[in-house]
């Protein structure tokens, strides 16, 4: 092996690695900041700055690497599933229910979408392909009517699981998010403690404004897990670093491509492997 | 969340109260300060390595008149040229070409494709009294073809009958037939979201591209996307030759960096924004308002 020295030039390459992962500025520097202080001028090995990096990165993230606990004492265990357009939201679902149901447990889901054309549908697809139950009312009925509706039915029917979809949503359009708000009021009023889980889906290839996402969805939805979806692309999603760093909030899954099985735990170790891969 | 340029460059140049030529100290460390702009922006790094190469050329001696200081001088040099980058006039989509003129849409899951396909056939039929047939060749992603059937009812534009178990490419030449037969001006194919590292898919891309001979091929993109824009612009650009960008979800606060990154990495130009999910959400390109959202302003 060759080895080299680990010197500003060569800290100023990792932090374009981290950075071309989507870091941002402030996180990538602040990551290459504490490979300096532990071993900076230091002769090192490839793969020893490898493992370095992919042990300061994983060192941020495992804290935040935890499972979707679906507490049995709840039931229906309400899960809400919010995110901005297109992010993965309703395919996102149909993983779960499938993963769910594949733990021996009932799973029903709602078409909270009641705004995007054929998202109900879409939705209906993805009950046939688990067996789940899907509680629906025609494009332009009220999204927070028909939340209620769906606690009230799989309450009854005694379901372990609801998963309740919503239309996706800018985080920077205040109308949508009051009702976002309004569908969390109206699950509470058959469920003071539901929603149990408030899962926001982000997009792997989305840059800095998956920040503002988290900030905003957070304060406004109450959102208690995360998804990064899409991360069988070449993006690296390393916008999840600097959320970690922010505002801790438990990652549970990564989505890996668009079939029913392609939702994965979220591994620290993996996750920051294959971002310092990338150092040469 | 982010000070804008301008009040970064401000404070550098804060004690610098001279008339004059920049000179290349000054500039060094202004250039800084746009580079990590460019970076919050989501620009790739790639992208602004080069331009800010540009920037320094150009700000090296640029004179500082009495009536800007030194930062404001240098946000004018950058935000030129962003504007020269990012193309200094908007675009049209392309019509010239015998009926039916094919556009393609393609781009990665998600990013806008059908809900920009029903916009741009509105617009087209609207605005252009031209009669419009679209066609979905997503065969894989849940009701796909029913989003877009739903749309075509909305916006009365007619769609492609749906036939169960056709692929792609058979969709495509049926899509070409019934647009000579129908006497349709533009036939508009709206593509399965694809990654750009999906061989299989891209093939498929082509494959369609070559038999549906598009006069536009349109890359749909996500104004929110960060880094990986210009590794995703190529790879659409290197495989299918896109004739244009659509950049999506403009309505988001996100800085749009992405534009800057596309267009260096492809040359190729952004031709309309969507600004919301409603069906006359979509507006022409106006660089000189990307440039100013990029910087903050
Ligand atoms: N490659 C890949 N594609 C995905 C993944 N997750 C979702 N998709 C695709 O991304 C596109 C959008 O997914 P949806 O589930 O419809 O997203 P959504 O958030 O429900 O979208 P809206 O309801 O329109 O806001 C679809 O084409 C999905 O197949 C993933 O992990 N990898
Ligand atoms: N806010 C906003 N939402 C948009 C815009 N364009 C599209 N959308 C939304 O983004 C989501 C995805 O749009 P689609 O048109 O289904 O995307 P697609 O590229 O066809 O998706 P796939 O076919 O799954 O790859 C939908 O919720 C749209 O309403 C836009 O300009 N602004
Ligand atoms: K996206
Ligand atoms: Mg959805
Ligand atoms: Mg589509």
């Amino acid at each position: 092996f060759t080895k080299k020295r680990l010197d500003e030039a060569m800290l100023e390459e990792l932090e374009d690695v981290l950075i071309q992962a989507d870091f941002g500025v402030e996180t990538a520097t602040s990551v290459t900041d504490a490979l300096r202080r532990d071993r900076f001028d230091r002769d090192v090995t490839t793969a020893e700055v490898r493992a370095v990096l992919a042990g300061e990165v994983a060192r941020v993230l495992a804290p935040v690497a935890r499972p979707l606990d679906i507490d049995p004492a709840h039931k229906p265990f309400v899960i809400l599933m919010v995110g901005v357009n297109g992010s993965g939201k309703t395919t996102t679902i149909g993983k779960l229910a499938q993963k769910l149901s594949a733990e021996g447990k009932s799973v029903m889901l709602a078409a909270g979408d009641t705004f995007r054309a054929a998202a109900i549908e879409q939705l209906q697809v993805w009950g046939r392909r688990t067996g789940a139950p899907v509680v629906a009312k025609p494009t332009g009925a009220d999204a927070s009517g028909l939340a209620f509706e769906a606690v009230t039915r799989a309450r009854a029917e005694g379901s372990d699981v609801l998963i309740i979809d919503t239309a996706g949503r800018l985080q920077n359009r205040d109308e949508l998010m009051s009702e976002l708000e309004k569908i969390v009021r109206v699950i509470k009023k058959v469920d003071p403690t539901a929603p149990h889980a408030t899962l926001l889906t982000l997009d792997a290839t989305t840059g800095q404004n998956a920040l503002s996402q988290v900030e905003i969805f957070g304060r406004r939805a109450g959102v208690s897990g995360l998804v990064m979806t899409k991360l069988d692309g070449t993006a690296r999603g390393g916008i999840l670093v600097s959320i970690a760093r922010k505002h801790g909030l438990p990652v549970h899954f990564i989505g890996v491509g668009e079939g029913v099985d392609d939702l994965e735990p979220f591994k620290a170790d993996d996750f920051a492997r294959a971002i310092a891969g990338r150092a040469e | 969340m982010f000070e804008s340029l301008s009040d970064r460059l401000g404070k550098i140049f804060d004690g610098l109260r001279g008339r004059g030529a920049l000179s290349e100290a000054d500039v060094g460390e202004a250039l800084r300060e746009v580079r990590r702009a460019l970076l919050e922006a989501d620009v790739s790094l790639e992208v602004v390595r080069a331009f800010v190469e540009q920037v320094r050329e150009r700000a090296i001696g640029a004179e500082v008149t009495r009536s800007v200081t030194p930062g404001q001088q240098v946000v004018k040099i950058v935000h030129d040229e962003l504007v020269r980058v990012l193309g200094e006039a908007a675009v049209a989509i392309d019509l010239n070409a015998a009926p039916p003129v094919t556009i393609m849409m393609v781009g990665l899951q998600g990013s806008g494709k059908t809900t920009t396909t029903a916009k741009i056939a509105k617009r087209l039929s609207e605005k252009q009294g031209k009669k419009v047939l679209m066609a979905s060749l997503d065969t894989r992603r849940p009701a796909a073809m029913d989003q877009l059937r739903i749309l075509g009812e909305q916006i009365s534009v007619a769609t492609l009958p749906i036939v169960a178990g056709e692929t792609p490419v058979e969709i495509a030449r049926r899509a070409a037939r019934e647009g000579r037969l129908g006497g349709f001006d533009v036939l508009i194919l709206d593509t399965a979201g694809r990654t750009h590292i999906d061989e299989e898919l891209m093939a498929e891309t082509a494959e369609i591209k070559q038999l549906a001979d598009p006069h536009e091929v349109l890359l749909v993109v996500d104004a929110l996307t960060g880094q990986d824009a210009v590794n995703l612009a190529r790879s659409f650009d290197t495989r299918v030759d896109i004739t244009g960008i659509v950049m999506t979800r403009v309505d988001g606060d996100g800085r749009g960096g992405a534009a800057l990154s596309m267009r260096a990495a492809t040359g190729k130009p952004i031709k309309l924004i969507g600004v919301g999910e409603r069906m006359d959400a979509l507006e022409d390109f106006h660089p000189s308002r990307i440039a100013d959202r990029i910087l903050g302003m």
